[in-house]
């Protein structure tokens, strides 16, 4: 797990967003007991308040919840995880359609390219 | 929070002028524990000032400074580990024999943690610092600051003339071994290697505190890296 940033965008939103990535593609599974936030900021290279900070923001959205003195869980809500990586695939979708649509490719010719990559 | 009481550092109206020459004027902020800071100002700014005056080793024209409440003095060189600009180690001594004098000299020194660190970087602590090179100095003066159990650890330059791959072992080093009632400050005027690692910025120019904030909020609130808004705050 590495992760590289970019200095422009608040740092607790990226290492957000790669945990998000890591609970939908099940680095992290359901009920799974998560690292401290002292092993994750030595993993992640970052500081572990902004490690906390994100770690907070997930927490609030019920993603992970914290058992008192035990450390921190992702949730047992598999519903959870698959409505984020419901949302998280529909936002990449939109934006593939979007870039299409700026050179001038409806909807259908689209999804003929889609199907013209291999994986 | 309550007031004063509970920030590790606290600095009052400091001034420090050298002959007719205002170096500080009137400088106030305050540190809690467990940040990292990133104190950043052009050449000539005022950083070494402050640190070397957070250090006892300059006497203020005017003004307060204080650690974890108490006017600095013998208890706050204590509880403070300095990292200065330029070394002050004797070259011709061996590694084993600056990690012994460490010892000797403070009894916070973790001469273990010490030793591990130097054998991570795969170092000949037998050798002699003269015949290292640059970057292997300052990493062993790193190893040697942050292997005391201090409360406040003051890195002045730390990446100063050293290579960007020794820059991100500095920087792993500082945040794997910084505890969390500790904090760190970092003076630098290589921002864009160190901002990502930074929880609040301390803008210094011309001796003056121009701006202190969270370094996130700073990065929403003016759409841009750290590196980008000194910048443009500093145009020449």
């Amino acid at each position: 797990m590495e992760m590289t940033f970019d200095n422009n965008i608040p740092i607790y939103i990226q290492v957000l967003e790669y945990m998000k990535i890591y609970l939908i593609s099940g680095v992290f599974k359901c009920g799974e007991r998560l690292p401290s936030v002292r092993e994750f900021s030595t993993t992640f290279k970052v500081n572990p308040n902004t490690m906390q900070k994100a770690l907070a923001e997930l927490e609030s959205m019920d993603l992970i919840y914290t058992e008192r003195t035990n450390g921190k869980y992702v949730t047992q809500n598999t519903e959870l995880i698959e409505k984020l990586k419901d949302e998280y695939a529909t936002t990449l979708a939109k934006s593939y359609f979007q870039g299409m649509k700026r050179i001038g490719l409806g909807k259908a010719d689209s999804i003929k390219y889609l199907e013209g990559i291999d994986e | 929070m309550s007031k004063d009481n509970n920030n590790l550092l606290e600095v009052k109206n400091l001034k420090k002028s050298f002959d007719k020459k205002e170096v500080l004027k009137d400088v106030s902020f305050s540190i809690p524990n467990g940040k990292i800071i990133g104190l950043l100002g052009k050449n000539g700014a005022g950083k070494t000032t402050l640190i070397k005056l957070i250090n006892d080793l300059l006497t203020p024209t005017s003004g307060e400074i204080l650690v974890n409440g108490n006017k600095i003095g013998v208890e706050s060189k204590k509880v403070i580990s300095y990292l200065p600009e330029r070394t002050y180690l004797n070259k011709q001594m061996k590694v084993t024999e600056v990690l012994n004098y460490f010892e000797d000299f403070y009894e916070n020194f973790d001469k273990e943690k010490a030793e591990k660190l130097l054998k991570d970087l795969d170092l000949d602590i037998t050798q002699k610092l003269s015949k290292m090179s640059k970057g292997m100095q300052e990493k062993v003066q790193l190893v040697l600051v942050m292997s005391r159990k201090a409360d406040l650890y003051i890195l002045d330059e730390p990446l100063g003339g050293v290579d960007p791959a020794t820059r991100d072992y500095i920087l792993d080093t500082i945040l794997s071994n910084f505890n969390e009632n500790a904090s760190v400050i970092i003076s630098t005027h290589l921002i864009s290697d160190i901002e990502r690692i930074l929880d609040e910025v301390i803008f210094i120019d011309k001796g003056k505190i121009v701006l202190q904030s969270d370094c996130d909020q700073l990065r929403k609130k003016e759409n841009g890296s750290i590196d980008e808004i000194f910048r443009r705050m500093f145009k020449c």
